[in-house]
């Protein structure tokens, strides 16, 4: 690659350890390496530090910390909250649902229970990728078991209406499941509040490290073990305990709900300003998801003509680091099942690039954005055979 | 992901735009898919003297449209139909396998070309040797087309 700068505006993706983290894990790893399970004194600074971790995130969700349970992440987390209730529960009834824009962890832990004789409802979403919470009422039946629908969306940001689900799903007595990978330290979030039952979240979306995450489980919900083995986890989730990882995680969703409202505005007034860039200098490019109700750093937006793994390779080689909801980069055979929920044709979502800014992200970052991306786009459509230049008297040029 | 041919391909993409009045248009793909290409070719005593491309998808299909487009150039119309998408993907340093179908559009693109200039002239279109449907199916990627 020909550059010499990386701005990173993929957190959506994945976000670098900060160094407080860091340091804050470093211990952790050679000097207070015990097993917890053990019994001698540097097993006990290793429990100890797990325990305070389990405060710090039942803090930041307004639990308690035995409702806290650590995993390998967000992936571990749905399937541990999906599967873990349809099996606790099959006796009940055999129905979920679910909405059609969840990540693939809850999407395919889903298909794969319907391969096991359970039956799941995928709510649709309207054109800003909301969930209508009378449509999750109507799906409701008495054989229903579980609902799922995460907090916010990790393609287009929308954030979902959780505490209307939630007293829906309270008022059913059924169990409310939502992922918040993307929300945690973008949004304030009270379970006890918003009527939440389980709630995934990933340490290395909120500038923790990779491998760690957390389920949280009411207290008083059943729901069966993932992972057979050991008695950690208060004899819910077996294996030997990611302590550097845990710490991690405690710090580091410390660090992102503190003054969650100021900081976010900063970098909601960046997005805003790159939004409103794009749409001014490059025609034919739209906004995908909710003007509103999305995540501050998240920008998704469609251009015509074009194809998103093509604008990816010219933005990397300017040292952008941005991703797609175009089939060419996923390996599968459509483009981004959230994007053709929303009703965006198959052709445009294509098309679409989503750009994620986080605490790293510079005033600069974004006027260089705004500098490359309009050329980027160009010279695509000029080798597009679906575009047309615009006549010299301005005229329309859409075939 | 990509060797440094598809990116030479993909960055400094060759015969891209147009020709006026082309003797021979090929466009294939779907929008749906993520992938057309349009070919276009100037024939002179049999021989393709000029070729141009628009292709709108992935790196590797502007790759493949360059690198397609550069090997029938100059040859005679029964030789351009006998570069195979394999002769595309092996002069970019191959492809990876999920970008296979990339090359296949090429040469359907080509082939197409090549029978539109055959049959304006009265001539019999050439049969493909194969379907390329199958290529597409093996690589599992569109089936929309």
């Amino acid at each position: 690659m020909s550059s010499k700068r990386t701005i990173y505006l993929d957190h959506a993706a994945t976000t670098p350890v900060k160094p407080a983290i860091m340091d804050a894990m470093q211990p952790y790893f050679s000097e207070y390496f015990g097993n917890p399970s053990s019994i001698y004194s540097i097993a006990r600074t290793s429990k100890s530090a797990i325990e305070t971790s389990r405060q710090q995130v039942a803090k930041a969700l307004g639990a308690e910390p035995g409702e806290i349970f650590f995993t390998s992440g967000g992936s571990e987390s749905d399937n541990w909250a999906i599967k873990g209730i349809a099996f606790a529960n099959r006796k009940k009834g055999n129905h979920i649902i679910t909405s059609a824009i969840e990540h693939h962890a809850v999407l395919h832990t889903c298909q794969f229970l319907e391969k096991a004789g359970f039956s799941v409802t995928y709510l649709p979403v309207d054109r800003y990728g909301l969930v209508d919470p009378s449509d999750l009422e109507r799906a409701i039946t008495e054989k229903t078991i579980l609902i799922s629908i995460m907090y916010a969306n990790n393609e287009i940001g929308t954030i979902e209406p959780v505490e209307e689900l939630g007293e829906i799903a309270k008022k059913h007595k059924i169990p409310f499941h939502t992922d918040a990978v993307q929300a945690i330290g973008n949004v304030p979030i009270s379970v006890k509040e918003q009527n939440i039952d389980l709630l995934s979240l990933s340490a290395h979306k909120f500038y923790g490290p990779k491998g760690t995450g957390a389920l949280y489980i009411r207290k008083g919900v059943k729901i069966d073990t993932l992972l057979h083995g050991g008695g950690q986890e208060n004899r819910r989730r077996a294996g030997t305990e990611n302590i550097a990882g845990i710490v991690g995680l405690g710090k580091a969703i410390e660090l992102a709900t503190k003054d969650i409202g100021s900081h976010n505005a900063t970098i909601a007034a960046m997005r805003d300003r790159l939004l409103k860039g794009i749409l001014e200098t490059i025609p034919y490019s739209r906004l995908n998801g909710h003007p509103v109700l999305r995540l501050p750093g998240n920008l998704n937006v469609s251009f015509e003509f074009i194809e998103g793994e093509s604008m990816l390779l010219w933005l990397d080689d300017e040292g952008i680091c941005a991703s797609t909801g175009s089939a060419c980069t996923s390996g599968s055979l459509e483009p981004s099942h959230v994007l053709l929920a929303t009703g965006l044709p198959a052709e445009i979502a294509h098309g679409s690039l989503r750009l994620t800014l986080g605490d790293a992200t510079t005033e600069e970052n974004v006027n260089f954005v705004l500098e490359v991306l309009p050329k980027v786009v160009q010279r695509l459509r000029e080798m597009s055979p679906l575009y047309h230049k615009p006549a010299n008297d301005g005229g329309s040029h859409v075939q | 992901m990509y060797s440094d041919k598809v990116m030479d391909n993909f960055k400094n993409p060759r015969n891209v735009g147009e020709i006026e009045n082309p003797d021979g248009i090929g466009e294939v793909g779907n929008p749906v898919c993520g992938d057309i290409m349009k070919i276009m070719i100037r024939v002179a005593d049999n021989v393709i003297t000029d070729v141009k491309f628009k292709t709108f998808g992935c790196g590797a299909a502007i790759a493949s449209s360059s690198m397609a487009t550069e090997l029938v150039k100059g040859k005679t119309l029964e030789e351009a139909w006998t570069v195979s998408n394999e002769a595309v993907a092996d002069a970019l340093e191959g492809l990876p396998p999920i970008k296979m179908h990339c090359s296949v559009l090429a040469e359907e693109g080509i082939h197409m070309a090549i029978n539109d200039y055959r049959k304006k002239h009265g001539l019999l279109p050439w049969e493909e040797k194969h379907s390329h449907c199958q290529d597409y199916e093996e690589a599992g990627v569109c089936r929309h087309s």
